[in-house]
């Protein structure tokens, strides 16, 4: 068991004839992903890293049965990218795409809602759930299989927690790269949600980062719902107030959204507060009982 | 993006939405100029992008283009410092003279995008000319909100309630809903991510005016706005922000000695963090993105080092789709074309870690190679000491 992604998942990639597109879409099929479509108006009949290309979302779910989707379309085309899977029926939608103005992904977060679909990012990594299937553009290699799920608003700051957990023999359940923006699809609490209702899932990596309030509304959700141990750190204890730092939702606004109240909601939640980045492998082991 | 007072009345007076009378000046004479063709009282503004304005001393009202001429002279050139400066403060290159008017009452009015609700909002208060987050941390009831449904936009039913919420005299309360209906298409169709009215002022006869306005682009949507960029003010960024933009390089300056260069954003604020955390303190954030090739690195690492404070650089990269082998190789180029007087310590993560720690050493340049995050915070930290 795992969350979100498995080895029945069927994915069709939106951009697959880009250059980031094909060479993920090749990456994910190696790793054992079932690509089974790509979409690319005016590239139908085509075939790209062995998928066949369709014109529109809508024909490849209806002639592959595609459930869920990838996407790796230009920012200026991306909210509506994240629309027609939805309107296709896709029930997951992964959109890697950063950049996209936050109006658009006001109005494309809405519509997936109103259409009961999921969307994770955008300006994400994407979901890997180990052995079994990699929906994203993270290094599969460095993961393994296991029962931490992971969820962060980062990209390769967990793949380093991910290293030093499967470096002590810890293996991942899913990991859930939720992205970086303001305006985003899944939070944290809907991700912890399904970690906790996974059974395949026995302990939780939360790593959020400064800006915003998702981490605390997390910490409220954990404490009255979670009862698996959560491992968390927080990135940007030492970011300047006011500075985008990268991610566009990375910004600590009118002196909320800082580190320091996210680490101290999250302390009194019963979360395991890492000060230290390099310490969250080492939390969970201890944690866990496997040190 | 952050643009001037002057510059944001000019965008939402083409929406409909009132403003005071007034022009930007760059000169006394130009000032006094305005101010008389305004006639009567006015008030001279100190455009710079921080708020806080008129504790710093750059506001000043004044009854005659004489005394215009005079606030002008006395503001132009200042350095001036407002909580929001910091203490170095900030030099006023130009004023906004505006006519004075008799206020009955100063109201806040804001737009932005709530990231809790996925929506956007506007807020309403009663308690304007004061900071909004002081009025949401002593008094939350005194905002009043009104969420936006994507689907049909801001409705004018929505800015009605507002309206009469802020108890306004029965003449004022449609000109109130227009001027939000109208404040709500310049910040759709502009795609700004603030746009804050404070105060909106309600006049002796009964009128609404944006007495100050502050907006903000989306910085993700300025390709659809091509003519913003000319709205950009480099004398209010950092120099080494400016070039490194230019590379497609996320760069911020700090105040600490240990320069940083990471790929990924989460991953350089962490990298900030353990810095700070074995006793350092950070020089700068700096996000070289997926690629990291050896043109990258080298206009990343003349950025770093044109900053004179710092003692030591860390290069933390996990190559994950890109090989470690390759970000080797390109960081040894990069440091053959760049002179490095100050130590450089090398953590490289992932894909052929191994090879590219080999390379590394093997390199007639002189890195410190660390394994971990850990160790290479601790090497740094002592190297910059």
């Amino acid at each position: 068991m795992s969350i979100l992604v498995d080895a029945t998942t069927k994915v069709v990639v939106q951009g697959i004839t880009g250059r980031e597109g094909s060479f993920h879409a090749g990456q994910c099929k190696e790793y054992g992903t079932r690509i089974v479509a790509g979409v690319s108006p005016g590239k139908r009949g085509t075939l790209e890293q062995g998928v066949p290309v369709f014109n529109t979302v809508r024909d490849a779910v209806t002639e592959t049965g595609a459930n869920t989707s990838l996407i790796f379309v230009p920012p200026a085309f991306a909210a509506d990218a994240i629309m027609e899977a939805a309107d296709a029926g896709v029930a997951l939608i992964v959109c890697i795409t950063e950049g996209i103005p936050t109006i658009d992904m006001v109005k494309a977060a809405e519509y997936v809602k109103r259409r009961r679909a999921r969307l994770v990012g955008p300006n994400c990594p994407g979901v890997i759930t180990p052995g079994a299937a990699k929906v994203g553009i993270m290094p599969g290699f460095i993961h393994r299989p296991g029962d931490v799920g992971i969820v962060s608003r980062s990209g390769t700051l967990t793949y380093e927690a991910v290293k030093q957990l499967s470096e002590r023999g810890i293996g991942q359940s899913t990991c859930v790269g939720i992205g970086g923006d303001p305006i985003i699809g899944s939070t944290f609490r809907d991700i912890i949600a399904l970690f906790q209702q996974d059974a395949a899932t026995a302990a939780i990596v939360m790593i959020g980062e400064i800006g915003g309030s998702a981490e605390e509304e997390a910490a409220a959700f954990v404490k009255e719902h979670v009862t698996k141990p959560v491992v968390s750190f927080i990135a940007g204890q030492t970011a300047p107030p006011g500075r985008r730092m990268g991610h566009a939702g990375a910004i600590i606004s009118g002196g909320k959204g800082t580190a320091a109240e996210k680490m101290a909601a999250l302390k009194a939640a019963g979360i395991h507060v890492c000060p230290s980045p390099a310490e969250i492998g080492r939390t969970m082991a201890t944690v866990l009982g496997r040190a | 993006m952050k643009i001037h007072e002057y510059q944001a009345k000019e965008i939402l007076s083409r929406y409909g939405v009132p403003v005071p009378r007034g022009k930007v000046a760059a000169g006394v004479d130009e000032a006094e100029a305005i101010a008389r063709e305004l006639g009567g009282a006015c008030v001279v503004k100190a455009q710079i992008h921080a708020g806080g304005r008129g504790k710093g001393g750059g506001v000043k009202l004044v009854k005659s283009p004489q005394e215009a001429r005079g606030a002008a002279q006395a503001i132009l050139g200042m350095q001036l410092v407002t909580p929001q400066t910091g203490p170095a403060g900030q030099k006023v290159k130009r004023v906004l003279v505006e006519q004075g008017m008799a206020i009955a009452r100063e109201l806040y009015l804001g737009m932005l995008v709530d990231r809790a609700r996925n929506a956007l909002v506007v807020m309403a208060s009663e308690a304007g000319g004061m900071e909004i987050e002081e009025v949401a941390a002593a008094t939350p009831e005194k905002i009043l909100k009104e969420y936006v449904d994507p689907a049909v936009g801001l409705r004018p039913f929505q800015t009605m309630r507002l309206a009469y919420g802020l108890h306004l005299p029965a003449e004022s309360v449609r000109k109130a809903s227009s001027f939000m209906l109208q404040l709500y298409r310049a910040f759709v169709d502009m795609d700004l991510s603030l746009a804050e009215i404070n105060p909106l002022v309600l006049t002796k006869d009964g009128n609404l005016l944006a007495l100050d306005a502050k907006v903000n682009f989306d910085d993700n949507a300025l390709f659809r706005h091509p003519e913003t960029k000319e709205l950009r003010d480099l004398d209010e960024e950092d120099p080494r922000e400016i070039e490194a933009s230019k590379y497609g390089l996320s760069y911020i300056k700090l105040d600490g000695t240990v320069g940083c260069m990471v790929n990924g954003a989460g991953l350089a604020m962490a990298t900030m963090d353990i810095i700070k955390h074995f006793g350092a303190e950070p020089a700068n954030f700096l996000d070289v993105g997926g690629g990291a090739s050896s043109e990258t690195v080298a206009n990343a690492f003349r950025i770093i080092i044109s900053d004179e404070r710092v003692k030591a650089v860390l290069i933390n990269i996990f190559g994950g789709i890109v090989r470690c082998d390759r970000v080797a190789q390109g960081i040894i180029e990069a440091l053959q074309k760049v002179q490095v007087e100050v130590p450089v310590v090398v953590r490289l993560e992932g894909t052929n870690a191994t090879e590219a720690a080999k390379l590394l050493q093997e390199s007639p340049l002189n890195f410190r190679v660390a394994t971990g995050l850990s160790d290479a915070a601790q090497k740094v930290v002592a190297a910059s000491a």
